[in-house]
């Protein structure tokens, strides 16, 4: 089945019309989230009222858009920002693992980088909660042994950054690592030769050569956490990022304002995956 | 030089080293060291395996952890039959511009938020929904149709969410595959189902296990797909998690569910890598 | 007389507007070793493509004993291929390699094991059996991947320049393996390649392809002695060439007035070449005499003098660049395995002449 044996007809046809339904599926509910935000109803279901931008713009009850719709925009600012420190330490860490694993033989490599793997095969929710756990005992404890208050280690934004770098840290490894291995030690090994120092020529050769997987680690990760829900939901406090806030709207009812987000969301996700698409061919 | 090498393997060290016992494996220890701990009064705790009992005494907790594993394990097949001819399209048939397009394409619904996707999937079977309505419409149906809150919709939800993470690795291990070795396996006779299966299947392997693991794994872990489309009683593991630690605040009993969740999925990766002959470094790295 | 084992009949491959292959004809007698020699580019490929159903031809035939093939699909084609990286299959060993297209047939285990153990034996390797395929060394694949072909009796075998990847003492050694494998096994080869020394070295018959079209068919003798174009005259062997125009003709003889100035004596060996042509003549540095003096070559049609500029040694294929004393480019001389100019230095003058029969002459055709 490639295109140089020849092939009957029918089952090429048949083979066709399978990956285009197949991409109906990819497609049908994004679509259907997209049009109707622009539904002019309370419900985001048919029967088709006509067009309308209030649930972007809107500001008078009951229509009030996205934009004046102060809790979901607060809501994306903690995302941001959420997504913003996750994406500056997984990438960091991500950078000296790569460097770690690429440039040193040790003894427990093999092991540790088994362990770099496993936050891949433990379920979100499991990561969660157990990072839960684990930052009570430790509060707990300061608090018994010294009365400390360490609101930090409480649900809430620290515990949602550390509980979502412990898994999108082994994503950004990944990524660094896979470009790390391609690159031509010779290179650096020419800089020296030519009188870099070791620290110069790994920042003006090596970082450079990874600037292309680093960037795109960190519009991963960003992404990942933007939309990352498992581990969130179980260490958010008051302030919910916007998976949350939306996922508790959702329960109660969804007006056509989920729909305004969630395309806002998908557009969001697709300029930065395709401004990472263009920086990456560059 | 030698120093300095030191020092440098000692920067790298660290922040791995930190970030994998803080982070992974101490709460891990500390989950379990939770889980073995009976609440006898207030305040105070004895050492026992009360919660594992009562995991395995009452059949609601043994029903649905069954039940949630089963299901994963469908999930995982149903995506990799659904996935695999197009990965293999994708790889192997489109060529140029059509191919990368059609690459991008898959990736796109991944961008976007799970919880999206799920709402997309709310809106289409819901019974105020647009399968529903179009249903009607047609006039094939009296009434509404609930199409929502049952086991066939967490399966969509489920297949769909996770599409991404089999077709990835599979277009990724069906692309390495010379096509002249397929050629070859014509010219020496192999018709289509017997190349599948002697050469394209056992090249795929590796991308095939990882796609199944990483499938395998978020269909276990998911909470948001089986709450949101298959309703209050959709029994499935994850939401017993979270009802004991958040609603009844019973973190013994919760961080007791924990463990056999993490348990559940370390033994079918640890089985599914063995029968295969794979490793994770292979398959993950 | 016999049935051909292949034939092609005015076989034509279009893509879009460009055409590879252009009405291409020759058929390949049973029992021997055919090559088609040509640069990257000119169609070669796609001609063993097209025979080994790969891809369609848009006109023209292919017979295999005799039957055309057009319909059938590569699975069944009595044809077999070794591919140019070889495509041996990773993830089986080697025994389920040479056993697959069996397998295929439907052949019983036993018979199976059997068949595979013996050509094993007859590629040399009979222990190899069990070995993973990048266990092997780039000689050893070679074998197994003929073995596999092979070991379905085909009609005809292809072979797609199955010795590209080797190092250069490692292909030296597979020519004549291969020419042996041939022999052995007494099954037809069509063998394609750009490497004139493969070509020349096993082949039977050697068709030299340029731009979609066969320039010539002949032994390998006939091609570097008697080539019929300009193409095969320079793509086949190193030669000397100057362009010019023809001054005088009688019968096959010539004389042509280069660019550069010289009065050469050529043949036109019954090509159509007369008064005033523009033409080119070739002529082969091993075809030119040295001389101390100038009574040594006195004999010749051809004679110049000139110095030496540069001395090329290489063991038995050693050569001199000289400039001719009355101008014009640099001339390549076969230095003799005598002795006899051992000692030559740059700058030395020396005398050189050939016989106008050694002069190729064709008309070019923007005369």
């Amino acid at each position: 089945m490639i295109p140089t044996i020849p092939q009957n007809r029918t089952i090429r046809a048949a083979y066709m019309a399978y990956v285009v339904l197949f991409f109906l599926y990819l497609a049908l509910p994004l679509a259907v989230v997209a049009v109707f935000a622009f539904n002019d109803s309370q419900f985001p279901s048919l029967p088709w009222e006509g067009f309308t931008w209030a649930w972007f713009f809107g500001d008078e009850r009951p229509m009030i858009g996205v934009f004046h719709e102060r809790p979901i925009l607060r809501a994306i600012g903690t995302s941001a920002f959420v997504g913003l420190c996750v994406s500056v330490l997984a990438v960091a860490v991500g950078t000296t693992n790569a460097f770690l694993f690429n440039r040193y033989e040790f003894r427990g490599r093999g092991l540790l980088y088994v362990l770099m793997l496993l936050p891949l095969v433990i379920p979100g929710i499991v990561l969660g909660i157990s990072i839960l756990v684990f930052s009570s005992t430790v509060a707990n404890a300061a608090w018994d042994m010294a009365n400390l208050d360490l609101q930090a280690l409480r649900p809430g934004l620290v515990l949602v950054v550390l509980g979502q770098f412990s898994f999108i840290t082994t994503i950004a490894t990944l990524v660094i690592a896979a470009r790390l291995q391609k690159f031509d030690r010779t290179l650096e090994e020419a800089a020296l030769n030519l009188g870099a120092g070791r620290l110069t020529a790994v920042r003006t050769i090596t970082i450079p050569f990874l600037m292309p997987a680093i960037v795109g680690a960190f519009v991963v990760a960003f992404l990942m956490s933007f939309e990352n829900f498992n581990t969130t939901l179980m260490l958010v406090g008051s302030d919910a990022p916007l998976t949350i806030a939306m996922f508790d709207r959702l329960k109660e009812g969804s007006t056509p304002l989920l729909n305004a987000v969630s395309l806002l969301l998908m557009v969001g996700s697709s300029l930065l995956a395709l401004v990472m698409i263009l920086f990456q061919r560059r | 030089m030698q120093a300095a090498h030191r020092l440098g393997f000692v920067l790298l060290l660290t922040p791995l080293l930190l970030w994998l016992s803080l982070l992974i494996l101490i709460p891990h220890v500390d989950m379990f060291l939770v889980s073995l701990r009976e609440r006898v009064g207030v305040g105070e705790y004895a050492t026992s395996l009360a919660n594992y009992r009562s995991f395995i005494d009452e059949p609601l907790y043994l029903w649905t952890f069954a039940r949630t594993a089963v299901m994963s394990v469908m999930a995982t097949a149903l995506t990799l039959l659904i996935g695999f001819p197009v990965a293999y399209y994708i790889a192997k048939m489109a060529r140029g511009r059509v191919r990368s397009a059609l690459f991008l394409l898959c990736l796109v619904p991944f961008w976007v938020s799970e919880l999206v996707r799920t709402f997309g999937w709310m809106i289409l079977l819901r019974e105020t929904g647009l399968f529903s309505s179009l249903l009607q419409w047609a006039g094939l149906v009296d009434g509404p149709v609930e199409m929502l809150y049952n086991d066939v919709a967490i399966m969509v939800g489920l297949v769909y969410t996770s599409m991404l993470f089999m077709v990835v690795p599979l277009v990724t291990t069906l692309d390495s595959l010379d096509d002249s070795v397929i050629e070859a396996g014509y010219d020496l006779g192999g018709s289509g189902p017997s190349i599948l299966r002697e050469i394209v299947i056992p090249h795929a392997m590796p991308g095939i296990v990882s796609g199944s693991i990483v499938v395998f794994m978020l269909s276990l872990g998911n909470y948001l797909t089986p709450i949101m489309l298959g309703g209050k009683d959709s029994l499935w593991f994850t939401e017993l998690i979270y009802s004991q630690f958040i609603v009844r605040f019973n973190w013994e009993l919760g961080a007791a569910f924990g463990f056999m969740l993490l348990i559940l999925s370390s033994v079918i990766v640890w089985g599914t890598l063995r029968l295969t002959g794979q490793t994770l470094e292979k398959t993950m790295g | 007389m016999t049935i051909p084992d292949l034939e092609c009949t005015d076989l034509t491959k279009r893509f879009g507007d460009t055409s590879a292959v252009e009405n291409v004809s020759f058929e390949v007698p049973p029992g021997s070793f055919f090559s088609i020699l040509g640069p990257s580019g000119c169609g070669k490929t796609t001609i063993m493509r097209m025979i080994a159903g790969f891809l369609a031809p848009t006109s023209g035939d292919i017979r295999i004993k005799g039957r055309s093939v057009l319909d059938a699909p590569p699975n069944k084609r009595p044809v077999n291929m070794v591919f140019q990286h070889l495509a041996l299959f990773p993830m089986m060993n080697i025994a389920d390699n040479i056993g697959y297209g069996l397998r295929r047939q439907g052949v019983s285990k036993p018979e199976i094991t059997r068949k595979v153990g013996e050509v094993l034996e007859r590629i040399g390797l009979p222990d190899i059996g069990e070995r993973k395929v990048d266990e092997l060394s780039g000689g050893q694949k070679q074998r197994v991947a003929i073995a596999r072909c092979m070991v379905l009796e085909p009609d005809v075998l292809l072979l797609d320049e199955p010795l590209g990847a080797l190092d250069l003492k490692l292909r030296e050694h597979m020519k004549i393996e291969l020419k042996a494998l041939q022999s052995a096994f007494d099954t037809t080869f069509v063998y394609i390649t750009h490497d004139q020394s493969e070509a020349l070295v096993m082949s039977d018959n050697i068709a030299v392809m340029n731009a979609g079209r066969f320039e010539q068919i002949g032994s390998a003798r006939d091609l570097y002695y008697r080539p019929e174009t300009p193409f095969v005259a320079s793509f086949v062997g190193d030669s000397n060439r100057w362009r010019g125009r023809v001054v005088s003709v009688s019968g096959d003889n010539l004389r042509l007035r280069s660019e550069s100035g010289l009065d050469l004596c050529g043949n036109s060996h019954g090509r159509p070449v007369s008064d005033g042509d523009e033409a080119e003549i070739f002529v082969r540095p091993e075809a030119i005499r040295l001389g101390r003096g100038e009574a040594d070559i006195a004999h010749f049609d051809n004679r110049l003098s000139g110095r030496v500029t540069s001395l090329l040694f290489n063991g038995a294929a050693s050569r001199i660049l000289l400039r001719p004393d009355s101008g014009g480019e640099e001339i390549e001389v076969a230095l003799p395995q005598s002795g006899e100019f051992a000692h030559l230095s740059r700058g030395d003058t020396v005398h050189v002449g050939w016989s106008s029969d050694q002069g190729n002459c064709f008309a070019t055709e923007t005369g």
